[in-house]
């Protein structure tokens, strides 16, 4: 089962070496990370996902926290969250098929960054599931090149339960 | 830097080797094991002035050992220094062990000035990059303004909780920067919560499970060593009446001249303790992990018995199996709280069946052999010693029959690489477990393969006066991956004998008094006069070279189904 693990750590140099090391050391496999810095400067804040059963989660949580750098890990299983990849894709494009491209991109909410005359650059954003099916559609024309973030997540604020 | 308003003239500013020693004396630091090197000179020249003992190994891996044993005798910090690039690499096996062991260690290693690091400069190595898996928490100082602070943080968090070893890598600019030294305060690190006391409702749980036990038994680890737990643990024996076992990291938490003891469990362990926790129908684990060398086979380890895992590391509960009332805290403070609950239960046919299986399974040996029995050496040391001296081991066969056939009745008496297995532990552990404690008898049990990882260390108890005494069980092979290989490799020996010096000529040589025994006739006679030594002393007991170490649960077998109990038919 997947899981997200939205882990608040110090912003230090070495953190993520300490973290990515826990992880190769103890044979836990890291599905995504995602690391940047949170409102207050000195932490930051590691999406990581990992996919496993309950007892190596439990353990890839206890591990965590042993850190000394990691100050809390908060695992989103079962609640309602808000999980986005961000994708930057370049598909193959001539002009006659832009049209349907563009088709395309407007119905998975994506934006053109950057366009010539063989190729259009996107740019997308949405759940895992959402960008692997825009992917999907864009193979016909051929794609070129694709750079993915690893998950971001929120748990929602309303508190109200919903079925993953 | 900019001065905290409230107190402007309270921070000084000192070179930071200076700052360094403030921050050891501070702590209380009374020892240090170090060896010099081109970038710790600065904090080297601040140690000649300070009122800090200083011990030099010949090898950085002897001083951390040295430093592990000091900080095991005695419960405190050990500290230790190197230099960087190989000073610092050599300490890698030494806080290695100290890590698995739970050993609370604070080392400091030279490193090239910060403007080098990442340039492939001389002696420069990645040194918080390689003993990262090896310590419990690692830093480097880069700021002189974090250096106070980062000293005071590695000794809270060596201790802190489980304890471990923390490497903090000094690059020289540091050393020589003026360095701050603010005012102590409350150390507070964000996230950093370890929980002591036990939750009510699991004690209360697992007291009740305790009550309602008919075959009740005290799995007993190193966390009870380290928590100061021993007379909890005894009370919490009396009063609710269980047997206790413990295993290789916690010889002594338990007087095992008590009936209620089992002696240590596991591969090596003794067959009633084995036979006690299979049989048993609540297993109390107290400050222990469930390692392999423990459980056997897990699938069928205490079939029939319900867990209770008591454990200051949460991490370690239900890692290796599935455990039914986990208790997280610390292991004194949770038997303390529990022991108010329990009841006494006479459970006269459980321990009617210990006593049956400790009289027909006894450590044992051939005792009518012509040649000189390892068993027969470690049972007339204990003999001589009254069981009062602080036993240190290297790794092996003699490590096993030091557990087995010493009786320990103290916590912080048995010092050994438990966790990680460290050959080569042996000599300097004797060393720095004679420095702790300098009116105790320290006895360096050791194998000969062990010994000459380390037998240079000799020439450090020497330059130091210490007395250390060495009682050399010399098969002439690596004796445990001999019996390994007789037992599971058809007798093929494949490089698992060495050519030995004579081990008493280089004793003497180096400074030492040797002595060497081949007949069992000397055994006795020879420890009488190493006991009397002043200098250190070697005894070279050639032993069996085909003894094995009985019993033994073969690695993937179940803790009941042990070999060699045959053995016993010739007791």
């Amino acid at each position: 089962m997947k899981h997200i693990l939205s882990t608040l750590v110090l912003n230090k140099p070495g953190v993520l070496a300490n973290v990515a090391g826990m992880f190769a050391a103890r044979a836990f496999n890291i599905d995504s990370l995602a690391v940047g810095r949170t409102d207050d400067p000195t932490l930051s804040r590691m999406t990581i996902v990992i996919v496993g059963d309950d007892k190596v989660v439990e353990q890839v949580r206890k591990q965590l926290v042993k850190i000394v750098e990691v100050v809390k890990v908060q695992d989103f299983v079962g609640q309602d969250v808000v999980a986005r990849d961000l994708m930057l894709v370049s598909v193959a494009c001539n002009p006659e098929k832009r049209p349907e491209i563009l088709a395309l991109i407007e119905m998975f909410g994506g934006k053109v960054v950057d366009i010539g005359p063989k190729f259009i650059m996107v740019e997308v954003a949405g759940p895992e599931n959402k960008i692997e099916a825009f992917i999907d559609l864009c193979r016909p024309y051929g794609v070129k090149s694709i750079v993915r973030t690893g998950t971001v997540a929120m748990a929602r604020q309303t508190r109200t339960k919903t079925e993953e | 830097m900019s001065k905290n308003k409230s107190q402007p003239d309270s921070t000084v500013c000192k070179p930071g080797s200076q700052v360094i020693v403030d921050m050891l004396i501070e702590q209380g630091v009374e020892v240090i094991f170090g060896y010099l090197g081109g970038v710790v000179l600065p904090l080297f020249d601040k140690l000649y002035d300070a009122p800090i003992k200083f011990i030099i190994p010949r090898h950085e891996q002897g001083g951390c050992h040295m430093a592990d044993a000091y900080a095991r005798a005695t419960g405190k910090t050990g500290v230790v220094i190197a230099t960087s690039g190989p000073g610092a690499t050599n300490l890698v096996t030494g806080l290695a062990t100290a890590m698995m062991d739970s050993v609370p260690l604070v080392a400091i290693t030279g490193q090239v000035r910060t403007s080098l690091i990442g340039n492939d400069a001389f002696q420069e190595a990645d040194t918080t990059g390689i003993t990262r898996p090896v310590t419990k928490h690692n830093v480097i100082v880069k700021d002189p303004n974090d250096l106070a602070q980062t000293i005071r943080e590695a000794f809270y968090i060596a201790q802190a909780g489980r304890p471990g070893p923390v490497l903090i890598d000094m690059p020289v600019d540091m050393q020589l920067a003026e360095c701050p030294i603010p005012p102590k305060a409350k150390i507070e690190l964000p996230g950093f919560r370890i929980q002591y006391k036990g939750h009510a409702r699991q004690i209360a749980a697992a007291a009740t499970a305790i009550n309602a036990s008919k075959k009740p038994v005290l799995y007993v680890g190193g966390g009870c060593i380290i928590s100061g737990a021993s007379e909890a643990l005894r009370a919490v024996a009396k009063k609710a009446n269980i047997p206790v076992t413990t295993t290789l990291m916690a010889m002594g938490a338990y007087d095992q001249n008590r009936p209620e003891s089992l002696d240590m469990l596991g591969m090596h362990g003794s067959a009633y303790a084995n036979y006690a926790v299979q049989q048993s129908d609540l297993l109390i684990s107290v400050g222990a992990r469930f390692e392999d060398r423990v459980t056997g086979n897990l699938e069928t380890f205490a079939p029939h018995a319900k867990i209770v895992h008591i454990d200051l590391d949460p991490s370690n509960i239900g890692k290796n199996l599935h455990v039914d009332i986990p208790v997280v805290g610390d292991a004194r403070e949770v038997l303390e709280q529990m022991l108010e609950a329990l009841e006494y239960k006479p459970r006269k046919e459980w321990f009617e069946q210990i006593a049956a299986w400790k009289a027909s399974h006894p450590f044992t040996y051939d005792k009518n052999a012509d040649v000189v029995k390892p068993q027969y050496v470690i049972e007339e040391v204990c003999r001589q010693t009254g069981g009062d001296a602080i036993i240190t081991t290297g790794v092996g066969q003699h490590q096993m029959w030091a557990a087995q056939f010493y009786k320990y009745s103290q916590p912080r008496q048995f010092i050994t690489s438990g966790g990680l297995g460290t050959m080569g532990f042996g000599v300097p552990s004797a060393i720095g477990a004679q420095i702790a404690c300098p009116d105790r008898v320290v006895i360096g049990i050791d194998g000969d393969s062990s010994f000459n990882m380390t037998l240079t260390e000799l020439s450090t108890a020497v330059m130091y006066d210490l007395p250390i005494k060495i009682v050399l069980i010399n098969n002439g092979f690596m004796g445990m991956v001999r019996q390994w290989q007789e037992l599971f490799y058809g007798r093929r020996y494949s490089q698992s004998s060495l050519k030995n010096p004579d081990f008493a000529k280089v004793a003497e040589a180096l400074g030492c008094v040797g002595i060497t025994v081949d007949k069992k006739d000397q055994v006795a006679g020879a420890i009488e006069k190493m006991l009397k030594q002043t200098k250190p002393c070697v005894v070279d007991f050639r032993v069996d070279p085909e003894e094995n170490v009985w019993p033994m649960v073969p690695a993937g077998k179940s803790l009941h189904e042990m070999d060699g109990l045959d053995i016993f038919e010739m007791a």
